[in-house]
C-alpha cells in the first residue's frame, strides 16, 4: 500500500476539522474540530517518520498530544465557565470584543 | 550747540502727572484737573525761560541739547533718546504749552459736570507730554515715539465718550487712518537708516548731499505719507471730520492747533531731505493745493460748526504744507501761518464750545442764529478768529496767508499759476463759509426752540478765548515785522531770503487780489445767509452740494477703492484657508477615515469568521511557498 495515503487522509481530516472550526457554532463541536486538526497533523508527522526512517516526527506528535492536552484541559474550562455565565455554548455568543 | 540738563522736565512732568492721575484713579477726582493745569502752566514757564535763555544766546550756540539715556546700542547703529530744542522746537514748545494750559485752563470748566474730568486731564497731560516729545526728539526714531504717543492721545480723546459706539468708531477711524500715514513714517526711517546708517536729524542731514536722488525722493515721498495722515492731508484726509466727536477743547487743542500741524514740522525738520528732492517737494505742494481746497469745498456744505471747523482746520493745514513744499523760505512761512492759526483756530474752536454750553451741546448751526446777543464776549472772541482766519489786515491770518499765496505766485512758471491760483480761490472759499458760519451762528434770526437758553460762559471759559484772540490780532504782526520770525528760524531751515522763479507778481498786487477774493467770498455769503436760513437742511439741492456734505465722497471713496476691495481680499483669504488650506487637511482625514469604515467590517467579532481568515491566510502563505518553489 502506497504510504501517501496516509499523507491524504491526515489532509482530508485536516480540511474536515477546519471547516468545521469555521461552519459549526456549538463550542464543544469546534473544540472536537480543532482536536481532529491536531490530530490529523500528528498522522502527518508519523508518516513523514516513516518515510524518513527516523523518530523525529514521532517525537514531534508526542509534543503535539501534551499541547492537546493542555488545552483541552484549559479549552474546557473556558467553554463551562463561558455556559454558566452565559448559558449558551455558542461562540457566536461571545463577541464581546466587537461592542 | 549748548548742553541743557532741564529739557527733560517739560515731558517729564506732565508725563508723571498723567500717570499719576490715571493709577489714583477716583481718589484724585477731586484736585485732578488743578494737577494737570498747574503742571502744563509750568511746563510752559520752562518753555518760556528756555526761549529767554536761547534769546541771549547767539549764532550755533542757541540750539540746546540733552541726553538722557543711551536707548539703542547695536554694533555702528546708536540711537540716544535725547532732545533738542533747537529755534524751530522753541516755536512748537510755546505753542503746545501756551495754548496747552489755555485749554486745560478752559477744559476745568466746560469739563466741570463730566463725572471723568480728572481721566480727560490725564490724557490731556499724556498729549502735552508725547507733542513735546515729538518736537524735541533729536532723531526721527525719538520723533516716531512722540508720533505715536499724540496718536494715542488722540484716539483716546477723541473716543473720550466712548459710551457712544459712533464716538468710539470715530476714534477707530482716526486711529487706522494714522495708521496709514505711521508706515510712511517707519519706512522713511527704514530707507534712511538704510542709506545714511543714521537716523537722527543731524546724521540724515550730514549725508544727504551724498546720497541718490532716489533714495532722498523715496525718504521724501514716505515723509509725506506721514505728514498726510497726521495731518488729515489728501489722501489719508477723512478721518478729522469724524474726530470731531471728542470734547471741544480736545479739538481744539489736537485737532487744530498742535498734533494735525505735527505733519508740517516733519516736513519743515526734514528741510534737508526735501531741498536735495524737487520731485518730492513739489508732491508736497501738490498734496498741499489739493487739501487746501479740498477742506473749503468741504466747509462749505457743513451745518455743524464744529465739523465747518474741521474742514477749515484741514484746508489751513493744506495752506502750510502747500508752503512747506515751495522752497526754503516756504518752510518758515509755513511754521508763522502754523503759528497763528494755532492762536485763531484754537480760539475759534473754543468759541464754538462756549456756544454749544450755552446751546445744551447743539452743534447744527442752523439752530443757532442771533447767540452774539446773549453771548457777547464769545461773538467778540470769535469774531477776532474769523478776522484772523479769512485774512482781514492788520490780524494775524493776513500776514501768514498772504505771505503764502505771494509765496505760490512766485513758484514760477505754469506751477506758480495754478499753486497761486489754487490758494486765492481757497481765501475766497475761506472767506465764504467761515461768513457763513458767523452770520448763521452769531447774527440773524433767532431759530433756536423755547428750551435753550444761551447764556454766557463763565470766566474759567472766556479768559482763554480772549487771550487767544489777542493772538489772532497781533501774532501776525510781531512775526511779520522785520522778518522776525524767518529770521529767527533761518539757521535751521537754510532760508535766507526769498529764492525760486521768476515773480509773477508784486507783493502790493497779491495782496490787493487776495483782498479782493475775500471781500467776493463775505460777499456771496452775506447775501445768502443773512436772511431766511431755513431750520431744516434744504433736500433739493444740486448734486454739487449733495456731494460737499458728503465730505466730497471722500468716504465713499475709502469705501469703495479700500475697504471693500480689503473686505473681499480678507474673504478670498478666509475661503482660500477654508476650502483650500483646511481642505487638504480635511482630505487626509477623510481618506483614512473611509479606509477604516472599510477595513472595520472585517472586525465582527466572530470567531468564526477570524478562523476563517487564518485558514485563508495560511493557505495564501503556503500557495505562495509552493509557487515560490516550483
Amino acid at each position: 500500500m502506497d504510504i501517501s495515503y496516509y499523507l491524504y487522509l491526515s489532509a482530508i481530516l485536516f480540511t474536515i476539522g477546519a471547516v468545521g472550526v469555521v461552519v459549526r457554532r456549538n463550542a464543544i463541536v469546534v473544540f472536537m474540530c480543532v482536536e481532529l486538526m491536531l490530530n490529523a497533523s500528528n498522522l502527518a508527522f508519523v508518516t513523514f517518520a516513516r518515510i524518513n526512517g527516523n523518530l523525529d516526527g514521532q517525537v514531534a506528535s508526542f509534543f503535539t498530544m501534551v499541547v492537546a492536552a493542555c488545552e483541552v484541559v484549559v479549552g474546557l474550562a473556558i467553554i463551562v465557565t463561558m455556559y454558566r455565565s452565559r448559558r449558551s455554548a455558542s461562540v457566536d455568543d461571545a463577541s464581546l470584543l466587537k461592542r | 550747540m549748548t548742553t541743557s540738563s532741564h529739557l527733560v522736565y517739560l515731558i517729564a512732568l506732565p508725563l508723571f502727572s498723567s500717570a499719576l492721575l490715571l493709577l489714583l484713579g477716583r481718589v484724585a477726582d477731586k484736585w485732578g484737573h488743578l494737577l494737570a493745569t498747574l503742571i502744563s502752566a509750568s511746563a510752559f514757564a520752562i518753555g518760556v525761560a528756555e526761549f529767554i535763555a536761547m534769546h541771549n544766546r547767539s549764532g550755533a550756540a542757541r540750539a540746546a541739547t540733552q541726553k538722557i539715556f543711551s536707548w539703542i546700542s547695536v554694533g555702528s547703529f546708536k540711537v540716544d533718546a535725547s532732545l533738542l530744542l533747537d529755534q524751530l522746537s522753541i516755536c512748537f514748545v510755546l505753542l503746545i504749552t501756551g495754548v496747552g494750559t489755555l485749554i486745560h485752563i478752559y477744559s476745568i470748566a466746560y469739563m466741570s459736570h463730566d463725572r471723568d474730568r480728572r481721566r480727560f486731564f490725564a490724557y490731556l497731560n499724556l498729549f502735552i507730554a508725547a507733542m513735546l516729545l515729538l518736537v524735541l526728539g533729536d532723531s526721527y526714531l525719538n520723533l516716531y515715539v512722540g508720533w505715536e504717543g499724540v496718536g494715542l492721545a488722540s484716539y483716546l480723546l477723541i473716543g473720550f465718550w466712548n459710551q457712544k459706539p459712533a464716538y468710539a468708531t470715530a476714534a477707530k477711524k482716526a486711529f487706522v487712518a494714522n495708521r496709514v500715514g505711521d508706515v510712511g513714517l517707519s519706512l522713511a526711517i527704514m530707507i534712511s537708516f538704510a542709506q545714511f546708517g543714521s537716523v537722527s536729524f543731524a546724521g540724515v542731514k550730514a549725508g544727504a548731499p551724498h546720497a541718490s536722488k532716489a533714495a532722498l525722493t523715496a525718504i521724501g515721498l514716505m515723509l509725506l505719507l506721514a505728514a498726510a495722515g497726521k495731518s488729515a492731508q489728501f489722501p489719508l484726509q477723512s478721518w478729522l471730520g469724524d474726530a470731531m466727536a471728542g470734547p471741544t477743547p480736545v479739538s481744539a487743542l489736537i485737532h487744530a492747533a498742535t498734533m494735525v500741524t505735527a505733519g508740517v514740522y516733519l516736513i519743515t525738520r526734514s528741510n534737508f531731505i526735501f531741498d536735495a528732492a524737487p520731485t518730492a517737494r513739489l508732491m508736497v505742494a501738490i498734496v498741499g493745493g489739493i487739501t487746501l481746497l479740498f477742506g473749503a469745498l468741504i466747509g462749505t456744505a457743513k451745518d455743524d460748526i464744529k465739523k465747518a471747523l474741521a474742514a477749515s482746520t484741514m484746508s489751513q493745514i493744506g495752506y502750510m504744507i502747500l508752503a512747506a513744499g515751495l522752497g526754503p523760505v516756504g518752510y518758515a512761512i509755513a511754521i508763522m501761518h502754523l503759528l497763528t492759526h494755532g492762536f485763531f483756530k484754537a480760539g475759534m474752536f473754543l468759541g464754538a464750545g462756549s456756544v454749544m454750553h450755552g446751546m445744551d451741546d447743539e452743534v447744527n448751526m442752523r439752530r443757532f442764529g442771533g447767540i452774539g446777543k446773549f453771548m457777547p464776549i464769545t461773538f467778540a472772541t470769535f469774531g477776532l478768529g474769523y478776522l484772523a482766519i479769512i485774512g482781514v489786515p492788520p490780524f494775524a491770518g493776513f500776514y501768514s496767508k498772504d505771505k503764502i499765496i505771494e509765496l505760490a505766485f512766485n513758484a514760477g512758471g505754469t506751477k506758480g499759476w495754478i499753486l497761486g491760483i489754487a490758494t486765492l480761490l481757497g481765501a475766497a472759499i475761506t472767506a465764504f463759509y467761515m461768513t457763513r458760519l458767523v452770520v448763521m451762528t452769531f447774527v440773524g434770526a433767532q431759530r433756536w426752540d423755547e428750551k435753550a437758553h444761551p447764556h454766557e460762559s463763565p470766566i474759567l471759559m472766556w479768559l482763554p478765548m480772549g487771550i487767544l484772540a489777542i493772538g489772532s490780532v497781533a501774532s501776525g504782526f510781531l512775526f511779520n515785522s522785520g522778518n522776525s520770525l524767518v529770521n529767527w528760524l533761518a539757521p535751521v531751515l537754510n532760508a535766507n531770503g526769498i529764492e525760486g522763479g521768476k515773480e509773477l507778481m508784486k507783493p502790493a498786487v497779491v495782496s490787493i487780489l487776495a483782498l479782493v477774493a475775500v471781500i467776493i467770498g463775505v460777499g456771496i455769503a452775506v447775501t445768502k445767509y443773512r436772511s431766511n436760513v431755513p431750520v431744516e437742511a434744504p433736500e433739493n439741492v444740486s448734486v454739487f452740494t449733495k456731494i460737499a456734505r458728503r465730505d466730497l465722497m471722500q468716504d465713499a471713496f475709502n469705501e469703495a477703492v479700500l475697504m471693500r476691495p480689503g473686505q473681499a481680499l480678507t474673504a478670498g483669504l478666509v475661503k482660500t484657508d477654508h476650502y483650500v488650506i483646511d481642505g487638504l487637511v480635511r482630505l487626509v482625514g477623510a481618506i483614512f477615515l473611509g479606509s477604516a469604515k472599510g477595513l472595520r467590517r472585517i472586525q465582527n467579532g466572530y470567531v468564526r469568521s477570524y478562523a476563517l481568515i487564518m485558514v485563508i491566510g495560511a493557505l495564501a502563505l503556503i500557495t505562495t511557498i509552493w509557487v515560490v518553489t516550483l
